[in-house]
């Protein structure tokens, strides 16, 4: 995946308004299966796998028995023998790992080589993906998915979920048949808007929802709840790292991730210091210009309380102005409106 | 890509352009299409001096912030204000309007290290 094709803003503009393609085939892949399958997945997401049925797909957490995260990652949930975990690429070797050794007797099988992914996303989707497939794309409801028949011939899993903020689908197939199904949606898309999209959009478009990313605002030294992902931890189910996390949720946390949009001129960057009251009290983990508000927006890591509503963030050794904001920072993009979509 | 032939150029990926005492400096095509949309520019005050090798600015991409380099070391005579608020010129005329600050040039000995528009090529090239 190229950082970006016809430029980071023209990219970004085009999932907003129109559509656009991504190859996200360096997803990790690992398939969970077979008797205690079920069992296993239960002790490996700090999200509640029952509130999925068949056919559906959750948001989760895997944690170490410390808190601290392995990865994050969506889980499908195929039946009750048969779960897929979608996972970051540059932690699927120690997802596989994990999950196998926590896999209470299921068959534990890396498939990142059997799968390439494609991510349309934008609000025409449904539209530019119509025509290629055998099932109507409208009729998948967000975080589910089916199995889908592109081209005539392609097996694919056709799932209604992305990292954009915006309605969509991510495509599992087969490698050998992504150069065609990326040719055909382009294709297809062309009426509709389509754009290839790169990483450097994926990154901006993610920032914009303040969706967190692996190595940025989660990592091994990092739990949910510092995290704020509290609302995809569900307690009371024995999950590894469970109790370190209730501890914090109820006894509060020492850091906290925080969203923050620029008032001042400048682009907050990852390992820019963050000041509250004129102090040293954290560091940007992520940060960009929102390419659809056109100011600088971040993420980052604060210690302690919150000390009024603003920080400053050192832009090359200069305090910038900033406003404390929960994401998303991008106001149209809010999760809502995709099942509404979805039911007409 | 282009490499006008009238122009000194540096590793760094700036561009000189000498008139007299004055040297005019902007960044290459090949550096604004490294750097994809580029969104923020700090320039120096007019007045201000710039030291060979040494940052004068900053120009911003949405996916990287890279520092400036001075090819020359003078006082700053006139800065493209233009720019600041338009930084997205830098992608689209780097040689031409996209010009960044006028030095008035302390020694012309510092001119004697530049690449030529052949050697700047080159050296692209063998750095891809």
């Amino acid at each position: 995946m190229p950082v970006q094709y016809s430029g980071v803003i023209d990219e970004h503009l085009a999932v907003r308004g129109a559509c656009g393609l991504f190859d996200v085939s360096h997803m990790g892949e690992v398939e969970v299966s077979g008797k205690g399958a079920l069992k296993a997945v239960h002790a490996l997401m700090t999200n509640d796998i029952d509130r999925a049925v068949d056919g559906q797909c959750l948001y989760t957490l895997l944690c170490y028995p410390d808190g601290g995260v392995v990865d994050d990652c969506i889980v499908y949930r195929f039946n009750d023998e048969r779960f897929l975990f979608c996972v970051n690429a540059s932690n699927t070797e120690k997802a596989f790992e994990w999950i196998k050794a926590n896999s209470k007797g299921a068959l534990v099988e890396n498939l990142s080589p059997e799968y390439a992914q494609l991510a349309l996303q934008g609000p025409r989707s449904v539209e530019a993906l119509r025509g290629l497939l055998d099932i109507d794309p409208a009729t998948i409801k967000r975080f589910h998915f089916m199995m889908g028949e592109l081209l005539g011939s392609i097996e694919a899993i056709i799932s209604r979920t992305g990292y954009t903020g915006e309605d969509g689908f991510e495509i599992y197939l087969p490698p050998s048949d992504a150069a065609a199904a990326w040719d055909a949606i382009m294709e297809a898309g062309k009426a509709y808007g389509i754009k290839p999209i790169g990483l450097g959009a994926r990154d901006t478009l993610r920032l914009e929802m303040g969706y967190p990313l692996y190595g940025h605002e989660l990592s091994a030294e990092i739990t949910p709840i510092e995290a704020g992902l509290k609302k995809y931890v569900r307690f009371g189910r024995g999950f590894i790292g469970e109790e370190v996390l209730r501890k914090q949720a109820e006894e509060g946390v020492k850091k906290t991730l925080i969203g923050f949009k620029m008032k001042d001129p400048g682009i907050p960057r990852a390992g820019y210091g963050i000041m509250m009251e004129g102090k040293a009290a954290g560091m940007v983990t992520s940060g960009t210009l929102s390419p659809s508000l056109n100011i600088g927006i971040g993420m980052g890591y604060v210690d302690g309380a919150l000390k009024g509503a603003e920080i400053d963030v050192m832009i090359r050794n200069r305090a910038a102005r900033a406003i404390i904001a929960k994401p998303p920072f991008y106001p149209e993009a809010k999760a809502e409106p995709y099942l509404k979509k979805a039911a007409v | 890509m282009e490499f006008p032939k009238d122009l000194k150029y540096t590793k760094e990926h700036e561009w000189v352009k000498v008139d007299g005492s004055i040297a005019t400096v902007g960044i290459t095509d090949y550096a604004q299409d490294s750097l994809g949309d580029v969104v923020y520019v700090e320039l120096p005050p007019e007045g201000g001096s710039v030291t060979k090798n040494e940052p004068f600015g900053v120009v911003e991409s949405v996916k990287a912030v890279s520092d400036l380099y001075s090819p020359i070391s003078g006082s700053v005579a006139e800065v493209n204000d233009a720019i600041i608020d338009s930084p997205e010129v830098i992608n689209e005329d780097p040689y031409g309007d996209a010009w960044m600050i006028r030095v008035e040039i302390n020694s012309p000995h510092d001119l004697s290290d530049l690449l030529s528009a052949d050697e700047y090529q080159k050296y692209i090239e063998e750095e891809k």
